[in-house]
């Protein structure tokens, strides 16, 4: 059973001489599946992260969620964008709260659970390895960072769907190794769907069970691959030929779906 | 040998003087330096030009007309100011609230505040009579328009980022005005709170001018009327002493109100 399904989707920008984003969008992601999208720039890879979250409705085609028909934003998913959105005049803390706030399920029992609700940030700053800097103000972490906190917001209100859009995107290699770690044990543990959007390639072969490529602007999907590797994965992986014969695969048909744009 | 190169440092930090902190007084001392000097040489009558030293000599002998009127004057001001907050952050909050009431009422507000409030004390006087009433309206009427353009603008400029976060999750539209539009544009409705007691005391001032018989604005006209101009000078001082005042606690207040926003200042 999939738990979205995108079919046969158009989505235009700004009325109907707008921007065509993407076109004859098909894509089915199964419950506990980890996919990763990839393509040329501006091909719709975040359009199509919000219309899987319900922050736009197409003009045409259908997007289902978990057995549901998306006409407005979903409430079982955690989104994390690739620039951090914190707001300043939060502690770190107070951020990675601020879901809790606001999904339905969880403002109500807020107040009377905090310290359970706080534990659980820690923990999650803790898996980050921002143990301790809960109380520090955004703007006075590094950009990595915030990056890393971004995501600790993005899983404390445990979604059923994680949405990551380039989260990695401002990170030095070392700290980006260090998150797909985190990322990748998250879904072993919790067997969160996740759905990953990036522009490297390694990250998506390394992470994904099955990896989308798209055409350019307007997108679609002119592929898909299956990655084979067994899970755990390990860092070393990307060292094997196997790996570096998928990641060149992937480069080929993204290379060729820029010039034939 | 090491310590030689220490001992004139710790001297110049001993002997350090706080220029910065000074600035203000020396300038302002200056200012009446050159002023006293000036009158002096050029020899201009007192009646058109009073040196600074006969300007004091006319507050220490017009000292109980000139506190009564002050204190009436910062009164009206403050009350048409605390109003001008109070209906400036309502009105702010609705105008920001949606695109449409934003589109529908700037031009409105715009055309308003282009209007002269001097050409309104007749109709406030006409509709409250002469006095207090129509000084603390022209306060308030003056003072409350930045006050909701900046607040609306905070509002209306929320990054739509942040607001995807929020919607999905599922955040209605009071959602996103509680925890993101409101403290966002907190630093605006404090930055414009300096701008509007500044304006407030033009606009109370220019009523008690036109229509009062009270106030410091009444004072120097009826100053004026017999000439005496070193009165009209102090109580343009004294004004000018107020409002800086004022303004020196609104800077506190949006100082310590939103620390924040002042990040880069703070040494972090
Ligand atoms: N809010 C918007 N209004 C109008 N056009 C938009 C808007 N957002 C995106 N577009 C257009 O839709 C197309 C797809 O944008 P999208 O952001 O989905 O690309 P992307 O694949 O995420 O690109 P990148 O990899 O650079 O992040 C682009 O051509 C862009 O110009
Ligand atoms: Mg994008």
């Amino acid at each position: 059973m999939s738990l979205v399904s995108i079919d046969n989707v158009d989505m235009r920008y700004g009325g109907a001489g707008g921007t065509l984003a993407v076109q004859g969008l098909d894509m089915k992601v199964n419950k506990g599946e980890f996919v990763a999208v990839v393509g040329p720039s501006g091909c719709g890879k975040s359009t199509l992260m919000k219309l899987v979250t319900g922050l736009h409705i197409p003009q045409q085609g259908t997007v289902i969620v978990a057995n549901e028909h998306v006409t407005k934003p979903v409430s079982i998913v955690g989104m994390a964008f690739q620039n951090p959105t914190m707001l300043p005049w939060r502690t770190t803390l107070d951020n990675i709260l601020l879901p809790l706030e606001i999904v339905e399920r969880h403002r109500h029992r807020l107040r009377a659970n905090k310290a359970e609700y706080v534990a659980k940030a820690e923990a999650l700053l803790a898996t980050v390895g921002l143990k301790g800097f809960g109380d520090k103000f955004p703007w006075q972490l590094s950009g990595g960072m915030q990056q890393r906190a971004n995501l600790c917001r993005a899983l404390i209100h445990e979604p059923e769907l994680l949405m990551l859009d380039e989260p990695f995107g401002a990170l030095d290699a070392f700290t980006r190794e260090e998150l797909w770690c985190v990322i990748r044990d998250l879904h072993a543990a919790r067997g969160t769907t996740i759905m990953l959007v990036t522009h490297d390639l390694r990250e998506s072969v390394f992470l994904a069970d099955r990896i989308f490529v798209m055409s350019a602007r307007p997108g679609r999907v002119i592929a898909e691959h299956r990655v084979e590797f067994a899970r755990p994965r390990d860092l070393a992986i990307m060292y094997e030929p196997a790996f570096n014969d998928k990641v060149q695969q992937l480069r080929a048909q993204i290379a060729e779906a820029r010039v034939t744009a | 040998m090491t310590d030689i190169p220490a001992r004139p440092a710790v001297r110049a930090a001993d002997f350090k003087v706080p220029w910065i902190r000074l600035a203000p007084w020396l300038y302002t001392i200056g200012l009446f330096v050159v002023w006293e000097v000036a009158v002096r040489l050029s020899g201009l009558p007192h009646t058109v030009l009073p040196a600074p030293s006969r300007i004091f000599q006319a507050i220490v002998q017009y000292w109980g007309p000139i506190s009564r009127n002050s204190v009436q004057t910062l009164y009206t001001t403050l009350l048409g100011f605390g109003l001008a907050v109070v209906a400036g952050l309502g009105i702010g909050l609705f105008i920001g609230w949606s695109k449409t009431i934003y589109a529908g009422l700037y031009p409105l507000m715009i055309g308003f505040n282009a209007i002269p409030k001097v050409a309104l004390v007749p109709i406030l006087v006409i509709w409250f009579g002469i006095g207090t009433v129509p000084a603390v309206l022209t306060a308030f009427l003056i003072s409350f328009f930045p006050i909701v353009v900046n607040v609306a603008t905070g509002l209306a400029t929320i990054e739509p980022e942040t607001e995807d976060v929020l919607r999905a999750l599922g955040a209605k539209k009071l959602d996103i005005m509680l925890k993101v539009g409101i403290p966002r544009s907190m630093p605006y409705f404090f930055g414009s709170l300096k701008v509007a007691i500044t304006l407030a005391f033009v606009g109370s001032v220019v009523s008690e001018t036109v229509a009062s018989n009270n106030g410091l604005g009444q004072m120097m006209s009826q100053a004026q009327s017999q000439f005496n101009v070193p009165l009209v000078f102090a109580g343009l001082l004294a004004l000018a002493v107020e409002g800086i005042a004022m303004y020196a606690v609104m800077a506190w207040i949006e100082k310590r109100s939103t620390g924040w926003a002042h990040r880069s200042t703070m040494g972090n």
